[in-house]
């Protein structure tokens, strides 16, 4: 019993000891006002520029989107004015049985447009090509459609459109549009087709038009 | 003389055949071994008959001898002898002798052939696997008249079919005194490809690549070349084909424009053809032979000029132009002078005319003119100027002569689609030649027999 207490109080003794052995821990440095202030103003510097750079670049890709919604709008309008002039350019006209003067009415309207878009866009060059019915003989019918596309390239060249702009060509009765033998049939496959083969890319309506 | 023997001999052969021969309605291609011309259908003609005998021997023999039967009964100049039924005429054997050893002895019953109305009697005997002899007999005279040994190669091959029309050609000039046309194709157009046909309707084949898309084909008088126009993406240059070597060539000067219907000179050393470019269509001439010396010969600036043909002398062309507003048919020297009308014309009555070609005699040119707005076959006496119409039922178009002068190729739609036939000026006889439609711009070539014959 006296031994244990002597333990006890042994131990108590090393405890003091140990708790008394070392000094207390020096209080943290305090905040330097100046320093935090420095940091803080270089924080929200940064930020200012990074809004600022984010906030041109945003304008510069609306800019950008704007201009390329202006020039795909603009390609539109070009390509849609491209394809209807295109589609007045390539209008065929039509002749009455084995002749080859070119009609009055609707044939020489499209005619007359067909020279104003020439005028209007000096780069084009076209290509008529003639056509037959199949009625008269193949090899004659290959110079009527010649002849059909002469007189529509002598219609333009008389109201001032350069020869040298448009070549002629026949298929005779080689490419029917329509392969049945009436008149109805007949009479849509006595033409002249239009084909643009230089300066067709981009093209200007006409005035007027 | 003729006719009365052989309308006695029939009058025994009928009694002796009880079959009588076949009502048939008047087919517009009877089948060859059809035609009957004895028993009750039986009209006596002027053309001596012709007898081909028939031997069973085998395949080869069986092709020659309906190869021969058919070119000598579209020669038109003979009276083709056939049983009723389509039968034919067995070669005669003598049985063997009494003892029975041995073969039958082949020999001619003139007298049996004679008093079925033949004047002449083909034979074709066999003598190995691909060698026969066709023999021409004088049944009148009793004595052969030709004796041929051809060797033979495969039956599919086009050589055996052409060595086998020479033969009836030959056969042919020796009974009629006049060659044949049967050694001999015609070129035409069908879906923009060029295909050719012997002059039997047999072996249709293509005559140029595939690709090319083509149009008036036309022969040289040596049969060796042929010309036609392929069409490219600007206009149509000419091509000329040379048989034997399988070769072609574009013709100098003829890559620009449309440059179609072509015709070569006799000598083959020229060629004239139609142009179509910015100022019209118009005849122009080109030295084959030097490859040079291109020459306008139509000069006339409102009118187009085309589809020009040599006169068989080399001397003159006549051609078509619209200069009297419709399409009609021209004549002119070979260096362009003297241009005039070449068949007459009423000036408002008289429709289009169109695709004239000069007979290889030179005494005729066929051409297709429009009749109430159909187009029909006419000839043209080129000494009288005399004009007589051929054709009258449904579309006749596009003539083209055989070498013999007397047949004519043309393009009909009289079954309902363009087909080729060929009408015999002597006897009015047509029969269909393709049976495949779509067919345009024929052109018959001359006998080819030259460049076959082993």
């Amino acid at each position: 019993m006296k031994l244990k207490l002597t333990m006890m109080l042994g131990a108590a003794v090393i405890v003091f000891a140990a708790a008394c052995s070392s000094s207390p821990p020096p209080p943290p440095p305090g905040p330097d006002p100046d320093s935090i202030a420095r940091e803080q103003a270089r924080q929200d510097s940064l930020a200012r520029e990074q809004a600022r750079a984010d906030s041109i670049a945003r304008a510069r890709q609306m800019e950008e989107q704007r201009i390329a919604r202006e020039r795909e709008e603009a390609a539109r309008q070009a390509r849609m004015i491209t394809e209807r002039v295109a589609n007045m350019m390539a209008t065929r006209i039509n002749f009455d049985f084995d002749k080859y003067a070119v009609r009055a009415g609707a044939d020489t309207e499209a005619l007359e447009g067909k020279v104003a878009i020439m005028r209007a866009n000096s780069a084009v060059r076209i290509e008529v090509v003639g056509h037959a019915d199949e009625r008269g003989s193949d090899e004659y019918n290959l110079a009527l459609g010649n002849r059909r596309a002469i007189a529509a390239r002598d219609f333009m060249v008389n109201r001032g459109i350069d020869a040298s702009r448009i070549t002629v060509r026949s298929m005779g009765e080689r490419q029917p549009l329509d392969n049945r033998s009436n008149e109805d049939a007949w009479e849509a496959n006595r033409r002249d087709e239009f084909r643009i083969t230089a300066g067709g890319n981009q093209l200007v309506m006409p005035s007027g038009m | 003389m003729t006719a009365d023997r052989r309308r006695v001999g029939l009058k025994g052969i009928c009694a002796l055949l009880v079959v009588p021969a076949a009502l048939h309605g008047q087919d517009p291609v009877p089948p060859i071994d059809q035609g009957v011309r004895i028993g009750i259908t039986y009209t006596p003609g002027v053309r001596p008959g012709m007898l081909v005998l028939r031997t069973d021997a085998g395949e080869i023999v069986d092709s020659v001898e309906a190869i021969l039967t058919r070119d000598l009964d579209y020669s038109d100049r003979f009276e083709m002898i056939t049983l009723p039924g389509g039968e034919r005429m067995l070669s005669t054997v003598r049985p063997a002798g009494d003892s029975g050893d041995g073969e039958g002895i082949r020999f001619v019953n003139y007298s049996l052939y004679s008093a079925l109305g033949a004047d002449f009697a083909v034979e074709v005997e066999p003598v190995d696997s691909n060698r026969v002899i066709v023999t021409l007999y004088d049944v009148y005279g009793q004595q052969e008249k030709k004796r041929i040994s051809v060797v033979l190669g495969q039956v599919v091959n086009q050589a055996f079919r052409m060595v086998v029309h020479d033969i009836a050609d030959q056969f042919v000039f020796g009974a009629a005194g006049e060659m044949g046309y049967s050694a001999s194709s015609v070129l035409f157009v069908r879906n923009q490809r060029l295909l050719m046909i012997d002059a039997d309707g047999g072996a249709l084949r293509s005559a140029a690549p595939a690709e090319d898309s083509v149009y008036s084909p036309v022969w040289a008088r040596s049969g060796r070349q042929f010309i036609y126009t392929v069409f490219t993406g600007t206009g149509g240059k000419l091509v000329l084909s040379d048989r034997p070597t399988a070769s072609r060539r574009t013709i100098s000067g003829t890559e620009q424009h449309t440059n179609f219907a072509t015709a070569i000179s006799p000598s083959g050393e020229e060629i004239a053809f139609a142009r179509a470019d910015g100022s019209g269509t118009h005849v122009y001439s080109y030295n084959l032979a030097q490859d040079c010396c291109l020459q306008r010969l139509t000069l006339d600036r409102f009118s187009d000029n085309l589809s020009p043909t040599f006169s068989p002398d080399g001397r003159r062309i006549a051609f078509v132009s619209d200069r009297p507003g419709l399409p009609q048919i021209y004549v002119m020297a070979v260096d362009g002078t003297g241009q005039e009308l070449f068949a007459p014309m009423d000036w408002g009555v008289t429709g289009s005319s169109y695709a004239p070609e000069w007979s290889p005699d030179g005494t005729k040119v066929v051409f297709h003119r429009d009749v109430n707005r159909s187009p029909q076959l006419f000839i043209l006496d080129t000494r009288s100027k005399e004009v007589r119409q051929l054709t009258s039922f449904g579309r006749n178009e596009d003539p083209t002569w055989a070498a013999d002068s007397r047949h004519i190729a043309f393009v009909s739609d009289r079954t309902g689609s363009s087909q080729l036939w060929v009408i015999d000026l002597e006897t009015g006889r047509v029969r269909q030649l393709t049976r495949i439609g779509g067919v345009r711009l024929p052109a018959w070539s001359p006998r080819l027999s030259e460049t076959t014959t082993p």
